[in-house]
């Protein structure tokens, strides 16, 4: 699968990064890369095989509704790059209208 | 001429204790990130586990709506960036909702539920325009949530209206979901889109947000269908897109900011294993569902012989229903308990702004009241006399009938007398009445009733004028 330089900035806004521009044409190339090597799964024969999406075969891994203490902001927040009190804080999400 | 066509989606959080994943409190209103841990704000290396209740939930949220229940159910996740969603995907179900093919019906018409499948909720935010900054609190983060999403069969507002407060009213029978609007544990979101009145095809649809009562729905569903009917008519176009509801302004505007949001890039969850339903599990669940509103409703007609119009109102929450049924357990008169409780008791709750739960008078100190009125102890005035003074004091109805002396004059000697001493006072009246003035008869009635304070019973007294008034021929 090919990647073009607008699908690097696409996937770069997405993401939130800012990346320098004369580099997306390099990330594009890179990307397209890694996929391409992804593809030669498509080189397996897998006719016959069931379709499986999960990674075990378990079934019903279920758990009983009884709480248990929760770490909190002491734990949740403890890498956040910004905060006010308890709360992360990040830009504003609303544009104004 | 348009026509509207509507199909709404409604979130309803589901009534357990912990989050669909991990065993974070659901508990509202706790400080902010209270309620968190690495598996619901999605750190890396974490498995999320899902909570049994919840499934339970879902089960008894689709048996209630006559939806077929998946034998196998799978999770998939839903990719989007927003700052309330930390994992960047939210766990959902999209190829293998829990149930399919439902139904609700509401008045004259039947509308169908096309899916119903269980997802998490997503964190909290605030906004802060003045210094460009928004808050983010994950509390609500993985609160498990069914998603009851409608057929597009709704024609009108005024039938959107209809069929949420039904499922409204069946999630909290059913216990499966407090459903307060206020605190988002019920929301609705609704698709709307005019065509052709006569066409089969769709128009094009705007999805309306952040409604939060049932008035704001049919008000905005008005809004959109004028807001679109104006933009067909002038020869434009609607535009595909989410729009939020002003309940302040009464308008829906274009909701911007969420950009790429229609690629949700939908996968199997791997963390998530498959969701097998068997028929033990549903017939299991089948045993908790409480009677529905509508049998409820057809059964008060028939056990009670009450109106439908009663039957409805009074089944309106199974709360009520209860109160009711509690209330006449022990009383003939069914109707008289049902007009009490549908006028004095809730007039009373909706002047004191509190639900049946708490009213102040219980349906066993109704039933006592209503006793004493089926007894003839006491009559209709003297009954409305003591329910206000219940309502204030909180005392019994007997206690209230000694201290007030109201206990209904009905000794019939005593009556007699007192009919004798009017007549002997008012020799014109008589005289009068006995030419024909009958009319006059409700002043001998009222002149008992004056010289008894009001305690007379009427049906002793009305036999005693009429026998007196003839005796003296």
């Amino acid at each position: 699968m090919k990647i073009s330089k607008k699908d690097v900035e696409d996937i770069a806004h997405l993401a939130r990064l800012k990346v320098d521009e004369s580099l997306v044409g390099k990330y594009a190339e890179q990307i397209s890369d890694i996929l391409k090597y992804i593809d030669k799964l498509k080189d397996v024969d897998i006719s016959g095989a069931e379709l499986v999406s999960d990674a075990s075969f378990n079934i019903n891994v279920l758990r009983a509704d009884d709480p248990v203490k929760s770490g909190g902001p002491a734990v949740t927040l403890v890498n956040a790059p910004e905060r006010i009190d308890d709360f992360f804080q990040v830009p504003n999400t609303i544009k104004p209208n | 001429m348009f026509e509207p066509v509507i199909g709404l989606e409604v979130h309803a959080q589901l009534k357990t204790k912990t989050k669909i994943f991990c065993g974070c409190s659901t508990k509202f209103g706790e400080p902010p990130n209270a309620n968190t841990c690495p598996v619901c704000t999605g750190m890396p290396g974490v498995l999320p586990v899902l909570n049994k209740k919840a499934v339970d939930l879902a089960i008894k949220t689709a048996l209630a709506t006559n939806s077929k229940i998946a034998r196998q159910s799978r999770f998939d996740r839903k990719n989007y960036f927003y700052p309330d969603l930390p994992k960047g995907y939210q766990i959902s179900q999209y190829a293998y909702p829990i149930a399919e093919h439902g139904f609700l019906d509401i008045e004259n018409k039947r509308i169908g539920i096309t899916r119903i499948h269980m997802e998490e909720d997503a964190g909290k935010l605030t906004h802060d325009p003045a210094r460009g900054k928004s808050l983010v609190d994950l509390n609500r983060t993985g609160i498990p949530l069914v998603e009851i999403v409608s057929e597009p069969d709704i024609r009108s507002a005024k039938e959107a209206g209809q069929y949420l407060k039904k499922l409204h009213q069946i999630l909290k029978y059913t216990d499966v979901c407090d459903a307060n609007m206020e605190k988002g544990q019920f929301r609705c979101d609704a698709n709307i889109s005019l065509r052709i009145k006569g066409t089969e095809k769709f128009g094009i649809r705007a999805e309306i947000k952040n409604l939060n009562s049932f008035k704001n729905v049919e008000k905005a569903i008005n809004y959109e269908i004028e807001r679109q009917a104006y933009i067909l008519e002038e020869g434009g176009e609607v535009i595909q897109e989410t729009r939020l509801w002003d309940p302040v302004k009464n308008k829906t505007n274009s909701m911007r900011g969420k950009e790429n949001a229609h690629d949700y890039r939908y996968f199997p969850d791997p963390d998530l294993v498959p969701l097998i339903v068997d028929d033990q599990w549903i017939d299991e669940i089948k045993k908790t569902l409480p009677e529905l509103p509508d049998a409820k409703q057809t059964r008060f007609v028939t056990d009670y012989n009450i109106p439908e119009y009663d039957a409805r109102v009074l089944t309106s929450s199974k709360k009520l229903a209860d109160f009711f049924e509690e209330t006449t357990k022990d009383l003939k008169d069914k109707k008289q308990a049902s007009n009490w409780i549908m006028t004095t008791v809730l007039g009373m709750l909706n002047t004191k702004g509190v639900d049946i739960e708490s009213s102040p008078v219980s349906a066993p100190s109704l039933a006592e009241l209503l006793k004493l009125l089926e007894n003839s102890t006491i009559n209709i005035k003297g009954a409305k006399t003591i329910f206000e003074e219940m309502v204030e004091t909180g005392k019994s109805p007997e206690e209230i009938v000694k201290d007030k002396n109201l206990e209904q004059v009905s000794d019939q000697s005593e009556l007699e007398n007192i009919v004798i001493e009017i007549i002997n006072k008012n020799p014109k009246e008589v005289e009068a009445y006995k030419n024909g003035k009958t009319k006059l008869f409700s002043f001998f009635m009222g002149q008992v009733m004056r010289e008894t304070k009001g305690k007379a019973d009427p049906k002793i007294i009305t036999e005693i004028i009429k026998t007196k008034l003839q005796d003296d021929n």
